[in-house]
């Protein structure tokens, strides 16, 4: 686009004032350049005092060193890393690796697999803290329904979920695969409908089983949407604040928070508005590469998506 | 002249492997509907068992919440009743922040159709110079969490007169919506031809005009996609508007909420009937727009 354009710019003073054609290769003059201009008003205004002045603001806040050497030295930030990473790891992988299994689940052909479908979506639909709040009474150890139902299911007495370190952690993980699973695998299921037909219908004449066609035809077709996801994963995965704050809230004694919350944590909880950027911001090492390969990948797979 | 096609006739020996073919076609398709039955029955399960919490705990009456039974005793929708009557000292100022849910979702929707279509058109349509550097630009935000720019964004609120405002909620809400529905427009506007513009334009159309009569009533399917998409997310977001909104009159439903998890003596019944009264607008809405939204997640970006 911007080659075309300084094209274009270069053309200009030998074309006619009225050529249409240059007119809409960025040739825009007189009143409809002012036009596209003031429609951009709009949108600079907001990146310019809701995105560029907080990114420096930030930026600035989390400068001091001495507030690195204070953060690494706190063992909650240190356990906080460790989570994080755990739920990293855990969280996009399984949740990636189910929606694309549940999309092929849902490829079948049939009004129950539709009907299955309209279920599914649900905890997508429904927001987050009614969701989260309902599943943090649900594994309360003595009144909750998981542990009711395990009784009288199985006669055992389940633990107290949320007071264990790795069992809130698992419980957050599999909170957070509850609610967002849901939306991956409607992705991956408009992925694998882009497939055309006839590629499968040429493999089972070849003689390609169920298994082989997924290796073969389903995981190459869909290998960089898949990539793509799990970088967009990993990012919005990061940043979930939601999850962990209702589910466990942060708890038991601060060993299950996230960088996201333990941000929020440092900053109103403990009055150290600096520190809670400084955990947030401890995570652009991870975030920067991400966020580069991710802008390079999302271009190329929008249109192919 | 016509042309016949005549099967050859089958050997005689091939009759017996396609036999089997076929019979292990058949076991496949047994085997496939008995997956098929299990994996739904975990699907049911693994879905319903938090919703099922939540409606079960919102039907006990008074004093059955400790309670260690699968289904409440004594059924009531007495919770419910005590939500929409605001009969609780927690709910006294419900309808009114049920309204401002409402208020901040309705702003966020129309500001991010508005700004991201004017957006789309400049670059897209009008194709003004450089103007890939506001697309890079969108795109730089879109993946930036909006969690990690809570703090800041909480302080240069304080700085724009804008706390405690609903307004500082509906700008970090714009902030963070717009690039999304910038990048679903400019997908979507690819697929109508330039050349309607062109010629709207030679019958003597002002841009403004294009944008009105033109633009914006081919666009339809992409903005119902993202009004959804923003309505959701407005309905969704919880944290900032837990740290701009902290009086009892402006704050919203879930910040409302959210304070009594926190308490001693929070009555769980009545929590949880709010928080179903709160998820069925998205949920009807969602339904009602499932598959446009599924198509704007086909078109372009994809969010969370």
């Amino acid at each position: 686009m911007s080659s075309s354009a300084t094209l274009a710019e270069i053309g200009r003073p030998l074309v006619q004032r009225r050529s249409l054609w240059h007119y809409w290769r960025g040739g825009l003059r007189g009143s409809e350049f002012t036009w596209a201009v003031a429609f951009l008003v709009p949108y600079v205004v907001v990146f310019l005092a809701f995105v560029v002045y907080p990114v420096l603001y930030g930026l600035w806040m989390g400068s001091r060193p001495g507030l690195y050497v204070e953060l690494f030295s706190d063992p909650i930030y240190q356990m906080t890393v460790a989570n994080t990473v755990i739920f990293l790891v855990f969280g996009v992988n399984l949740k990636l690796f189910l929606a694309l299994m549940l999309s092929g689940f849902f490829m079948r052909p049939g009004c129950w697999t539709k009907l299955m479908l309209l279920v599914y979506v649900l905890p997508w639909a429904i927001p987050s803290l009614p969701a989260f709040i309902s599943i943090h009474w649900m594994l309360n150890g003595d009144w909750g329904l998981l542990n009711n139902a395990l009784y009288e299911v199985f006669g055992i007495d389940g633990p107290s979920w949320l007071n264990s370190r790795w069992l809130a952690l698992g419980s957050a993980i599999c909170s957070h695969l509850w609610k967002w699973t849901p939306f991956w695998t409607v992705i991956l299921l408009a992925g694998r409908m882009s497939i055309p037909q006839e590629i499968y219908d040429a493999a089972k004449v070849d003689g390609a089983t169920g298994l082989h066609s997924f290796a073969h035809i389903t995981f190459p077709l869909l290998g960089n949407l898949y990539l793509v996801l799990t970088l967009l994963a990993t990012i919005f995965l990061l940043g979930d604040f939601n999850t962990v704050f209702f589910v466990t809230g942060g708890g038991p004694a601060n060993t299950t928070h996230l960088l996201a919350t333990l941000g929020i944590r440092d900053a109103y909880d403990m009055g150290h508005p600096e520190l809670g950027v400084a955990a947030v911001m401890s995570a652009l090492p991870l975030m920067i590469p991400v966020v580069v390969v991710l802008m390079r990948k999302l271009k190329n797979t929008q249109v192919q998506l | 002249m016509s042309i016949t096609i005549t099967r050859p006739p089958m050997p005689a020996q091939t009759l017996r492997p396609t036999q089997r073919l076929r019979r292990a076609a058949r076991r496949r398709r047994v085997f496939g509907h008995i997956g098929a039955g299990i994996v739904s029955a975990i699907i049911l399960l693994w879905t319903f068992t938090p919703i099922y919490n939540m409606i079960m705990v919102a039907l006990e009456p008074k004093g059955d919440v400790f309670t260690t039974t699968l289904f409440p005793a004594r059924p009531s929708v007495e919770s419910f009743w005590i939500v929409l009557s605001q009969g609780f000292w927690y709910l006294e100022f419900f309808w009114h922040q049920f309204g401002n849910s409402v208020y901040i979702a309705t702003m966020v929707t129309l500001l991010v159709l508005l700004i991201g279509s004017l957006t789309s058109f400049s670059i897209g349509r009008m194709r003004i110079r450089n103007g890939w550097l506001i697309t890079n630009a969108a795109l730089l935000t879109y993946v930036i969490p909006a969690s990690f720019l809570a703090i800041p964004f909480y302080l240069i609120m304080q700085h724009y007169g804008l706390n405690n405002n609903p307004w500082s909620v509906i700008s970090a809400l714009v902030t963070f919506a717009t690039p999304y529905a910038i990048f679903i427009f400019q997908e979507y506007g690819r697929s109508i031809p330039l050349e309607l513009d062109e010629s709207a334009r030679i019958d003597g159309a002002s841009p403004v005009q294009i944008y009105l009569k033109v633009y914006l009533p081919l666009m339809a399917p992409a903005l119902v996609a993202v009004g959804t998409y923003a309505m959701l997310l407005a309905w969704n977001e919880y944290l900032y508007q837990f740290l701009l909104l902290s009086s009892k009159q402006s704050m919203t439903v879930p910040v409302a909420l959210a304070q009594f998890t926190n308490s001693d003596v929070a009555p769980w019944n009545y929590m949880m009937a709010t928080a179903i009264i709160y998820a069925l607008p998205p949920i009807a809405t969602y339904y009602m727009f499932r598959r446009k939204m599924t198509a704007g997640l086909t078109i372009g970006g994809i969010k969370g």
